[in-house]
């Protein structure tokens, strides 16, 4: 084993253990910190693959705005600050069923196909100089159109999270069921997450 | 290094992910599971880009894109569950059955 490969096996035991702890805390806010550990984690291992731009945009989209964002959803959704039951629903057997299977096909499909293959590690590739040049000759297009889309979703989210004030009768509401509406009546007696908070 | 250490961890990655949005109850759980696969899908495109030595920096390019398609996503998937909290005072993914068919309808 040399150096790079150790180096990056424990930075993937870091990044899947915290992936790890992730679904299963017991705690909202230590899912969206664990997951900082796991993201960071996979900036490094991308530092090791020579993948310096991306390493550095990994940490500061995901680390800096999407957990970011997702602490607050949980603090705006009035989560427990303390450990909370009812995060996992019935089926966690059968989920951890499908992670296995999945797992299991995924590791011997790709261990079989790429045990052979070298990855020869060299400085540069993936410096800012090169990505730019890149981005902004062969894939521009992409890039305007990606942006747009980015425009789009922001205004979508904005539109739908407008606070609905007395006399606005447009965009955000999306069937209001009260507690008597058909449908809505099985399995409300036990709501962990109601409205007892 | 190995072209199977990065493509063995995403794996591992994108199963953790699979396990939390089939286990998890919490909309926002979810959403953070759907974070986990998409960084094993991006740590897969990082590592065959280096392995190949694209030329026109593919893979990496396209790591970079699919972070902000993810940042759109998770900006709008936030808004949607706030939606759902103001509307239902709860975000849990399995009680959102307005939809579901009743016994008598499925008769």
């Amino acid at each position: 084993m040399t150096t790079p490969e150790i180096v990056f096996t424990a930075l993937g035991v870091v990044a899947v253990g915290s992936g790890v702890l992730v679904v299963t805390t017991k705690q909202l806010v230590h899912a969206a910190l664990w997951l900082v550990v796991s993201f960071g984690a996979l900036a490094g291992m991308y530092l090791v693959l020579t993948a310096e731009f991306v390493a550095w945009v990994q940490v500061l989209i995901y680390v800096g705005a999407i957990v970011v964002l997702l602490l607050f959803g949980i603090m705006l959704t009035r989560a427990p600050i303390g450990p909370s039951e009812g995060l996992d629903s019935g089926n966690r057997l059968p989920a951890l069923a499908v992670a296995l299977g999945t797992a299991a096909v995924l590791v011997t499909l790709l261990v079989r196909g790429f045990k052979d293959a070298r990855i020869d590690l060299k400085p540069g590739g993936g410096s800012a100089d090169a990505l730019g040049e890149a981005i902004f000759r062969e894939w521009v297009l992409p890039f305007e159109v990606l942006s747009v889309l980015l425009l789009a979703a922001l205004v979508g989210a904005i539109v739908l999270s407008k606070g609905r004030g007395p006399n606005d009768r447009g965009g955000a509401r999306i069937g209001r069921s009260g507690p008597g509406v058909r449908g809505s009546s099985p399995g409300s007696s036990s709501r962990p997450n109601g409205k007892g908070r | 290094m190995s072209v199977a250490y990065p493509v063995v961890f995403s794996a591992l990655l994108f199963s953790v992910g699979v396990y939390g949005v089939l286990a998890r109850r919490n909309a926002i759980l979810v959403l953070m599971s759907v974070e986990l696969m998409l960084n094993a899908v991006n740590l897969n495109l990082v590592a065959f880009d280096v392995w190949l030595r694209d030329a026109l920096h593919g893979g990496q390019v396209l790591t970079l894109f699919t972070i902000v398609v993810a940042a759109a996503e998770v900006g709008l998937g936030l808004a949607i569950v706030l939606l759902l909290y103001r509307n239902r005072q709860n975000i849990d993914v399995d009680r959102q059955d307005t939809l579901r068919e009743t016994k008598q309808e499925a008769r």
